[in-house]
């Protein structure tokens, strides 16, 4: 048998595809180097004076960090909610068990403009004004399914005889809970942490309707892109902002394969 | 399992009853918010040009969900029998993008598309357009091509898994009994893969049912889609009552889909364990 070709056609269609997903984010790299405000080819020739400019600003920087702690705090509230979620679907039979589960599962198949402005209407109905808290209610929502999800899927991976083990040898169930079940599913728990961390970090379409003066980066982003000039710093810190995603979840997929 | 539960209950489906009920509502503040009507019901079903939006956003989100897959679809094949070790490297490529800022890989496509951008030049450098002339920004085309890259990863990933459930030794019995490869495709790996193939294309085409943010961005007025009429009528046009009711539409519109469709493959760890 010959030796098949090192470039067959799938190789490189599957070049093809990556050198898609990358393009943009190779633009946006590209131009958070180039010195010009002009947001065009052919480029102007080398620069770090946005990464300078991207310090100093500090609207942007205040948005990174209501961003970075409201995913933070969204994450911790979804990741122990979804984690209960799918600890009790996974290893308890309870009424009403299927309809949990779909009510559960439906923030992920419902557009995101519906659960936004339904949101805007319930906090406007109860007079609670729009702040980084109701921003958070909305990625709590959004999050939970995912968790749910990914952690739903651990606990399928191992036997509950494992817990039942525990509890024959005459460990309570809380004793079980904590030094069986929750440490074998730590590293699900963990990526979902991170997901979700990504997932409200970058969470715009829903935002929209629930921010208030605070805004969160998307916000500020989205309102940043009418000014022209503006937008080589927004590109420098999108430039950041990507390469530490990348790093972030390459992580997190790498913890959930690790096992 | 009482705090997820109160918390859904509390700020996902109050929240969809609330909504419900504005639809019934004569205005969006003060007085009239306490006003009962059905004006907006057939206000609703008076307005062709509702009907005919929400129509072209279906037929979009179709075909953006179907270029999704068959885009996808040889990416995640080539993962799954010829990358080879690698295999779990490489997706991992493939998925990370997905996961940075949604609003700048949308901004940086508006610079590749725009009368000025990437494509102009390259196209305008092989004379294949000529100076000066905006050929995809601002079009509805913009807007799947933008949504097609949001989203391909996403649809990468379940086809992915459906192949890689299927068992190779079922490959290998066909072609021992004499089966081209193409036929054994065809026959055997196509149809297994389909419940991945169905569950990417309905991840993909309900949040681009819903999407307002790209068009937006890139879609002008040609690429305006539903999502953008309910975002309008919230922000700009402030008549909530009727917002509530289009939102209401798309919401049942979904249900409905999603009623039609037994099993989801998302939902499969959680069967299974039934």
């Amino acid at each position: 048998m010959t030796r098949r070709s090192k470039l067959s056609g799938g190789t490189l269609y599957f070049i093809a595809v990556v050198a898609f997903l990358y393009l943009p984010i190779l633009m946006l790299v590209i131009f958070s180097f180039n010195d010009s405000v002009m947001l065009i080819f052919p480029l102007k020739g080398f620069t770090l004076k946005w990464y300078q400019a991207l310090l100093g600003a500090t609207e942007l920087l205040r948005a990174v960090r209501n961003s970075f702690f409201l995913g933070i705090a969204a994450s911790a509230v979804a990741t122990t909610l979804g984690t209960m979620a799918a600890l009790g679907l996974m290893r308890f039979r309870f009424p009403g068990r299927g309809l949990f589960l779909a009510v559960a599962a439906m923030p992920m198949v419902i557009p995101y403009v519906v659960l936004g402005v339904a949101l805007l209407i319930l906090f406007s109905s109860l007079d609670i004004p729009r702040s980084l808290v109701t921003v958070g209610v909305g990625h709590v929502i959004v999050n939970i399914p995912y968790v749910m999800l990914i952690v739903a899927a651990r606990l399928a991976g191992f036997p509950a005889s494992l817990e039942e083990a525990s509890q024959d040898l005459g460990a309570t169930y809380w004793q079980t809970l904590f030094k069986v079940t929750l440490p074998i599913c730590a590293p699900a728990i963990l990526a979902a942490f991170l997901s979700s961390f990504t997932t409200s970090f970058d969470e715009f379409a829903v935002s929209f309707f629930l921010s208030g003066s605070e805004a969160t980066l998307p916000i500020y982003l989205y309102s940043q892109l009418r000014f022209p000039l503006r937008l080589p710093i927004v590109v420098t810190l999108a430039a950041v902002v990507m390469v530490a995603s990348i790093v972030l979840l390459s992580f997190s997929e790498w913890l959930r394969r690790r096992e | 399992m009482i705090p997820p539960a109160l918390l859904l209950l509390f700020f996902f489906v109050l929240p969809m009853l609330v909504m419900g009920s504005f639809s019934f509502r004569a205005g969006s503040f003060g007085a009239e918010r306490q006003i009962w009507t059905l004006d907006n019901y057939r206000d609703f079903l008076a307005s062709t040009s509702f009907q005919r939006l929400l129509l072209k956003s279906i037929l979009v989100a179709l075909r953006t969900s179907l270029y999704c897959v068959v885009l996808a679809y040889p990416a995640a094949y080539y993962l799954v029998f010829r990358a080879g070790a690698k295999r779990s490297t490489l997706l991992t490529l493939i998925l990370a993008p997905a996961w940075t800022s949604f609003l700048l890989r949308i901004l940086s496509w508006k610079m590749i598309l725009s009368s000025e951008g990437l494509l102009s030049s390259l196209l305008l450098s092989l004379g294949l357009i000529e100076e000066g002339r905006p050929i995809l920004l601002y079009s509805m085309n913009a807007v799947i091509v933008a949504l097609i890259y949001s989203w391909l990863p996403f649809v990468a990933l379940p086809i992915f898994a459906a192949l890689q459930r299927i068992d190779k030794s079922l490959l290998e019995a066909a072609a021992d009994l004499g089966c081209p490869p193409w036929k054994a495709f065809l026959r055997v790996t196509l149809p297994l893969s389909l419940p991945g193939v169905a569950a990417g294309f309905f991840f993909i085409f309900i949040p681009t049912l819903g999407e307002w943010v790209t068009p937006a961005l890139v879609g002008g007025v040609d690429g305006v889609m539903y999502g953008n009429i309910i975002q309008s009528q919230f922000v700009s046009a402030l008549n909530w009552p009727m917002g509530s009711l289009m939102s209401l539409v798309m919401l049942l519109l979904m249900l409905i889909i999603l009623g039609a469709l037994s099993r989801f493959a998302y939902l499969l760890p959680l069967e299974e364990a039934k």
